[in-house]
This record gives structure tokens, C-alpha cells and sequence, in this order.
């Protein structure tokens, strides 16, 4: 008898899962701070969360689709999706999250020596390090090419002075990847490097910003004579933007995801809803409808892109819809989870829990990571050819 | 594995049928039919079912291509690109899943006539306004060792002209299916005048005898035959509509190129630019349903319902936007009848209705999804 190799995979997987996911991660993880987001400052939530990480990092699950050697399980796409499919069944907590694993990763995986992908890679996979994103300044959203943050060559290393803002988690972060400008004769985009710089180091300091949803995940993060060593930069010297580029097309896939999210093992909107409410209106009923309509395409969508980028065919700027579509659907996904908690839903960690803080942190979907209004001229310039 | 790209079969069928229908059915084909009058090109099908389309689905030993699900789909998009006139949905895709679905003698000989172009069928299922098979009230009353039929069918796409009619009734304790030639004495047809100028009929039956050998399938038991026949359908109309919004996006980002305003190309307004990168989104994100709803048909029939049930809702909203942003975009031009644009939104209205509307769709998902 032949066995299917991956349904051999699924076997032993699910063996695994179900002899080393404890108990307590078995609840999809909705609360703040359900997910690891490691690096010095994590404190665990329980020692199963500890356990789950420790368990997922020694078989390369925490990044299943890196290479063995820099501290993943190697998976196929195939594998990939029956990976995504037990953890679901099981409705299991991801062990661990980061913008290492989401962004750059990818790109150090992509750009990277050999080298700094054995330093940087394993701390990730492994949750020992966490990295934040130094990308935007007080005058560079948008128009993110027009950073100012500069670097001094000073042979062996470079003096970095600038201020960064909106840095998500810099307060709890280990180390930054940051945009800086090293040829400020260059046109916009030629100028810039891509730099990994420690945290911890002097001359590198964060100051925390409150969002709407009250929590102050954002900071602004200022360089002052900062030191980076020379081996610290990834790719060329002021050809930084390729990897910027790189790294912003895993982000937006990530961050649309929020949207898509839904189409795996994933529970309807509607489903979610009627756990709360007996009966829905059918205003509301016909939103849910909708909205679970666009979750599923958008997800498989998502699968679709994947199978392509298999197939030798990437999505390239196509990937812009994705952001874009993702995320304005789960702002919607949010304001009908809102209107279906009503007043229960007004109040800060009120009978509904956060539910009002993570409506309120959606908003920000469509601005980080590229703005809905730039995605869109992303898509109609490169993707329809339309004149600029 | 359901892999969501095309095979490099499917590709080259898709290449070989947008060749193929450029030249032999474009838009200004569709456009000669109608100033005719004429719903039906029984020479174009005739060359369509040399291609093996008709047989799409019918198996090989009854001669057909049975390519597939998602060939089919492959054929009814870029059909749609074009508005080809055809029996295709109808005959290759509805009627031969149905009568694919019955292992008997005269099943195979029926699918062999579809196949050769020989024959066409259409499926006469709505009464009523709104899709709606489980509430048919046509009656086929026993009679002896037959029945008879009496009722009225409406929205009977091709069945103006079609050779055969599947025909949904109500028998004693269920639902049956009939499979009778047009002409039989007692049925009467009348052409309705629709908008998207195809063929569809307003039909009544009086008295039809029916015998037990024109039953597909068992007495009572419609639904196991004409459910998947009904799927594949969907997923076909689903197929030719997403092709459809592509054909009509084309146009319009052709124009947004080159019609000029205040001295540039219109299409350098951020404002039409988005709509424009927007709607491609949507299209795009319809096509993922319609490759999973092919897939799905092909690999993991049995639960298909959500993935038909997906990609019909989201291709009739996806060519609604398509269309009423095609027609604005054009600006008046848009509005005449002396350009295509007016053609892609009626049959887009037309497709919208045919097997099920967007609500009845989402209510099945809703279902589906256990809400
Ligand atoms: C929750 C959150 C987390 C973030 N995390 C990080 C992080 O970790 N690291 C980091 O570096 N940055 C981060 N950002 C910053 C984010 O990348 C920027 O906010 C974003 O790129 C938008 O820039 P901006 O805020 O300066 O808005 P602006 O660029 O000033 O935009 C203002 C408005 O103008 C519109 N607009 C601008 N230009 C155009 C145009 N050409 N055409 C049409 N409309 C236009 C925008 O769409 C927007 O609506 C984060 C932001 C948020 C909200």
C-alpha cells in the first residue's frame, strides 16, 4: 500500500498536536497578550504559553516554512496548508508572533549573507529576540522614500542621527531594522539603506505614543550618534529600498490576513455573532452575509497568490489588493461585530472584553503598512498601466 | 490538493478558445445577431462542439472531451469576455451533468448528441419570478404507466429553440425530472424578448404525456441528478460572468487611457483611478472563487455547494460594479446604444437572476457557515 506523503505528514502532525499542544492554548487566543510576541521584555501569560513556544521552537513550528538551518521545519506549501489546517482543527494558538517572523525574516531570507541569516534567523524562530520596524518619520508616511534619518560613513561603521515614528512596540522591542538615508546627494530612492541596529545600544531612545483604542503600542524612536557596525546592514549599500519594498509586500500580506484569517478553520461572522444574539436583524444578518461572502473570496485569494508564487509566477504588485482588500474588510468585519454587541460592546473591558479596542485598532489596517489610497495607485499604475 | 492556478492544459485551452471566439464571436458577432433577431448560431455551435465544448463534460466513450469542471469554467469565461452566443451553459454544462449523473443506455446516447452538437437542451425549472426549484408547483400527475404534465414554466434560458427540455414537476411524494423532446404535443413555447437579446421562453404545458423512460433518473428523486447539474451551472454562469466584468473592465481601462479631458487622459484623475484599481480588485478576488468552485466540483463534489454557492454571489455583485462603472467611466458614450458597454450590462442583469440571485446564494452560505 501506497500512503499519500502528505497525509502521512498530516498523521504525525496531528499526533504531535495532540500529545504537546496543552490544554489552555486549545482556545484560538483572543484575548491580548494570547500570543507570544518574545524577546527579553516577553513576560509569559502562563507556562503553557512558555511550554507551546519551547515545543513549537525545537521543531521548527514557529516558522514552518523556513529552512531547517535557520530555525524552521522546512514545510512544503503542501505541508504548509495542512499545518495551518490541524493547528485549526484543533483551534490552536499560533505559539508565537513578531514583525521578526512577518517582515523581516522574509527579507533577510531574500536579501540576507549567509551568515546574518544564521546570526538573525534562530533568535526569531526561537522568540529570543524581538524586532521592530523603523520604517516612517514625521515626514516620510506616505512618501516613504523621502527619509531623513541619516548615516555617516565612518569606515567601519556608520553615525546615525534622525528621528522614526509610529515604530510599533519599540518600547518592548530588542532591535530595529531602520531606513536610512546614506547618499543624500542620490535621488530619493537610490539613497537609502537598509540597517539593523540593537536597541539597547546608547544613543537610541523611544518614548511611547497613545493610540485611540488606549494602548500605546507606538513610539517615536530617535537616533542620536547612534554606532551601527558596518556588517549590521542587509543587502547593498543604498540600494536599501529593494528591501524596504521587499519587506512592505510581506507586511501587507500579513496585515491583510486580519480579513483573511477567516477562510481556514476559521468561524463565520456570522456564527460568531449568533453566540451573543439570539436573533439577528436582517440588516445585520445580510452584512454578516456579505462580509462572509468577500472573507472567503478574499482567503482564497490569499491561496491562490501562494499557489502562483509555487508555481514561479508571484503576485508582485498584485499583492497591493491584497492589503487593500483585507483590510478594508476588516474594519467592516469590526463595526458589525460592534453593532451586533451593542451596548455591551461600549465599554472599556466590559462584558464583550476588548471588543471595542480592537474595533477601534482596525482603523488603523488601512494606513499602516501603506495607505488604502496608496494601494489603490499602486494597483492603477503598475497593475492597469494608468498614466501617473 | 486543490492548486488554485490553471494546469498548463487549462491555460492552453484558454489561450485556444479566446483565439478562437476573437475571431469567431466577437462582440460586433453578438451585435449582428441581435439587429437580426437571431438567439441561436447552430453553425457556430456546430464548430463549438468540433472543439469538443459540447462534450466538455460528457464522458469519452460517449465521445466527449470530459475535460472537467474547471475547463468548463475555463470555456464559459472567456465566452463571457466576448458575450458569445451559445447553448454551452445550458446544454454542455446543465444538461449533460444531469444526464451524466444516470448510468443507462439511453443517458449515454443522449450525452453522445450533445456532445456532436446534434442536440440541445434547456433546463425549465423557475415558475415563479425568483429561482426556486424545491417550490415547483408544475404537476406530473401518474397516469397509467405514464404521467402528464401541466403547468407553466418561465425564464427558460435557451428554450426557445432547444431540442429537448429538462422539465422539473411535482410527482406524488416528491420531485421528478423529465427529459422530453421540444415538440412533444401539448407543450407551447413563446420567445420572450429579453434584454440581454438570447434566447429564453415562457412555457405551458397541457397535458403532456410523459413516459416513465423520459424520467432522469428515479421518480421522486430530482434533486440527485439535477443538484450537481445545477452546480456545475452555477459555477459556469459564475464563470462566464466574472469573464464578462473582465471583458467590460478592459474597455473601460482602455478608454480611461485614452479619452482625453482638460487636456490629459482621464485616466490620470487619482479620483477614476481608484474606482478603476478597485474594480480590478474585486475581479480579482472573484476569480479565486471561480478557480475553488471548478476545483471543488472537479475533486470534492459531494461538498462543492459553498464554493458554487461563493462564486455565483460574488460573480453577479463583481459584474454588477463591473458594468455600472464601465457605463459611467464611458461617460454619454456609455449610454448609447451604438457601443458594446450597454450589452455587457444587460447580460450581466440577465446572469444575476439566471439559477439563483446574489441573496440566494448568500443565504446558502450563510447555511454553509452555520449562521
Ligand atoms: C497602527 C499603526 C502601526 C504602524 N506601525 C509602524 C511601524 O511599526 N513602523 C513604521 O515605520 N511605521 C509604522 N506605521 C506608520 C505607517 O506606515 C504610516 O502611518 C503610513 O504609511 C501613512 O503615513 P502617514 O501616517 O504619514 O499618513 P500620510 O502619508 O500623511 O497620509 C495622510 C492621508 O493622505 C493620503 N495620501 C497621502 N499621499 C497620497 C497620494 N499620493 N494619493 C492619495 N492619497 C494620499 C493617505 O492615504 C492618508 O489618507 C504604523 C501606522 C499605524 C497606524
Amino acid at each position: 500500500m501506497t500512503v499519500n506523503p502528505t497525509e502521512e505528514f498530516r498523521a504525525q502532525l496531528r499526533d504531535w498536536l495532540q500529545e504537546n499542544c496543552p490544554q489552555e492554548m486549545r482556545d484560538g487566543g483572543l484575548a491580548e497578550n494570547a500570543i507570544c510576541w518574545g524577546g527579553k521584555n516577553w513576560v509569559f501569560t502562563s507556562d503553557a504559553q512558555k511550554q507551546w513556544l519551547e515545543r513549537c521552537a525545537a521543531k521548527g513550528y514557529t516558522v514552518p516554512t523556513w529552512p531547517v538551518e535557520y530555525g524552521g521545519a522546512g514545510l512544503t506549501r503542501d505541508q504548509e496548508k495542512i499545518f495551518h489546517e490541524e493547528m485549526g482543527a484543533i483551534n490552536a494558538r499560533s505559539p508565537l508572533q513578531s514583525f521578526g517572523i512577518w517582515m523581516l525574516g522574509p527579507a533577510l531570507l531574500h536579501f540576507g549573507s549567509h551568515e546574518q541569516k544564521l546570526h538573525y534567523l534562530p533568535p526569531i524562530a526561537r522568540g529570543e529576540v524581538r524586532w521592530c520596524q523603523g520604517y516612517s518619520e514625521p515626514g516620510a508616511g506616505s512618501d516613504l522614500a523621502n527619509v531623513q534619518t541619516k548615516g555617516e560613513d565612518k569606515g567601519d561603521h556608520w553615525l546615525v542621527n534622525g528621528q522614526k515614528i509610529w515604530t510599533s512596540y519599540a518600547d518592548q522591542a530588542d532591535w530595529i531594522f531602520a531606513l536610512v538615508r546614506t547618499d543624500k546627494d542620490a535621488p530619493k530612492h537610490k539613497g537609502i539603506s537598509f540597517l539593523l541596529c540593537d536597541m539597547e545600544q546608547a544613543g537610541v531612545e523611544t518614548r511611547p505614543i497613545k493610540m485611540i483604542s488606549g494602548i500605546s503600542p507606538f513610539c517615536e524612536t530617535f537616533f542620536t550618534d547612534a554606532v551601527i557596525p558596518k556588517e549590521q546592514i542587509v543587502g547593498t549599500e543604498n540600494r536599501g529600498w529593494d528591501v524596504a519594498k521587499y519587506l512592505l509586500t510581506h507586511e501587507r500580506e500579513m496585515i491583510s490576513g486580519g480579513g483573511a484569517g477567516l477562510s481556514g478553520g476559521g468561524r463565520a461572522l456570522g456564527a460568531v455573532i449568533s453566540d451573543t444574539m439570539e436573533e439577528m436583524d436582517a440588516t445585520l444578518r445580510a452584512d454578516a452575509m456579505r462580509c462572509e461572502i468577500d472573507a472567503l473570496s478574499i482567503g482564497l485569494t490569499l491561496e491562490r497568490y501562494k499557489d502562483q508564487a509555487e508555481a514561479g509566477q508571484g503576485a508582485g504588485d498584485a499583492s497591493a489588493m491584497l492589503k487593500y482588500m483585507g483590510t478594508e474588510l476588516n474594519k467592516q468585519r469590526h463595526e458589525l461585530m460592534m453593532s451586533a454587541g451593542g451596548s455591551d460592546a461600549l465599554e472599556w473591558d466590559g462584558p464583550l472584553g476588548n471588543r471595542a479596542g480592537d474595533w477601534l485598532r482596525t482603523k488603523a489596517n488601512s494606513i499602516e503598512g501603506g495607505t488604502s489610497e496608496v494601494m489603490l495607485s499602486i494597483v492603477s499604475r503598475r497593475v492597469l498601466g494608468l498614466p501617473a | 490538493m486543490n492548486k488554485l492556478v490553471l494546469t498548463e492544459e487549462e491555460t492552453m485551452l484558454a489561450d485556444m478558445a479566446r483565439g478562437f471566439l476573437d475571431g469567431a464571436a466577437p462582440v460586433s458577432k453578438f451585435r449582428e445577431m441581435r439587429d437580426a433577431g437571431q438567439t441561436f448560431d447552430r453553425a457556430l455551435w456546430k464548430e463549438m462542439a468540433d472543439m469538443g465544448w459540447a462534450g466538455v463534460l460528457v464522458p469519452e466513450d460517449a465521445g466527449g472531451s470530459d475535460m472537467g469542471f474547471a475547463a468548463a469554467n475555463v470555456i464559459a469565461q472567456e465566452m463571457g469576455k466576448t458575450l458569445a452566443v451559445s447553448p454551452f451553459l445550458s446544454s454542455a454544462v446543465i444538461a449533460a451533468t444531469a444526464l451524466r449523473q444516470v448510468s443507462d443506455a439511453r443517458a449515454s446516447d443522449a450525452l453522445a448528441k450533445i456532445a456532436s452538437g446534434e442536440a440541445t437542451y434547456a433546463l425549465a425549472v423557475d415558475e415563479g419570478i425568483k429561482f426556486d426549484p424545491e417550490g415547483t408547483a408544475m404537476e406530473a400527475k401518474a397516469d397509467g404507466n405514464g404521467f402528464r404534465l401541466n403547468g407553466k414554466k418561465q425564464f427558460v434560458v435557451d428554450g426557445a429553440l432547444a431540442d429537448r427540455l429538462l422539465v422539473l414537476a411535482r410527482t406524488e411524494s416528491g420531485l421528478t425530472l423529465f427529459d422530453i423532446p421540444a415538440d412533444r404535443a401539448g407543450i407551447q413555447r413563446d420567445a420572450s424578448n429579453m434584454i440581454d437579446a438570447r434566447d429564453a421562453a415562457r412555457i405551458t404545458f397541457d397535458d403532456v404525456e410523459a413516459t416513465g423512460d423520459d424520467v432522469l433518473g428515479s421518480v421522486d428523486r430530482a434533486m440527485d441528478v439535477l443538484k450537481p447539474a445545477l452546480q456545475a451551472g452555477q459555477a459556469a454562469l459564475a464563470a462566464e460572468m466574472s469573464g464578462l466584468s473582465a471583458g467590460a473592465f478592459a474597455m473601460t481601462v482602455d478608454y480611461l487611457k485614452e479619452r482625453k479631458q482638460f487636456g490629459v487622459e482621464i485616466g490620470r484623475f487619482q479620483a477614476l483611478q481608484h474606482r478603476a484599481a478597485h474594480l480590478w480588485c474585486e475581479i480579482e478576488v472573484t476569480a479565486s472563487a471561480i478557480l475553488n468552485a471548478g476545483r471543488m466540483l472537479d475533486n470534492d463534489p459531494e461538498n462543492a455547494e459553498l464554493a458554487v454557492s461563493l462564486a455565483k454571489a460574488r460573480a453577479t455583485d463583481t459584474a454588477k460594479l463591473s458594468v455600472i462603472e464601465g457605463v459611467q467611466m464611458h461617460g454619454g458614450i456609455g449610454m448609447t446604444d451604438a457601443f458594446d458597454m450597454g450589452f455587457y450590462m444587460k447580460r450581466a442583469r440577465v446572469g444575476a437572476e439566471w439559477l439563483g440571485d446574489y441573496s440566494y446564494h448568500a443565504e446558502k452560505i450563510a447555511a454553509a457557515r452555520g449562521f
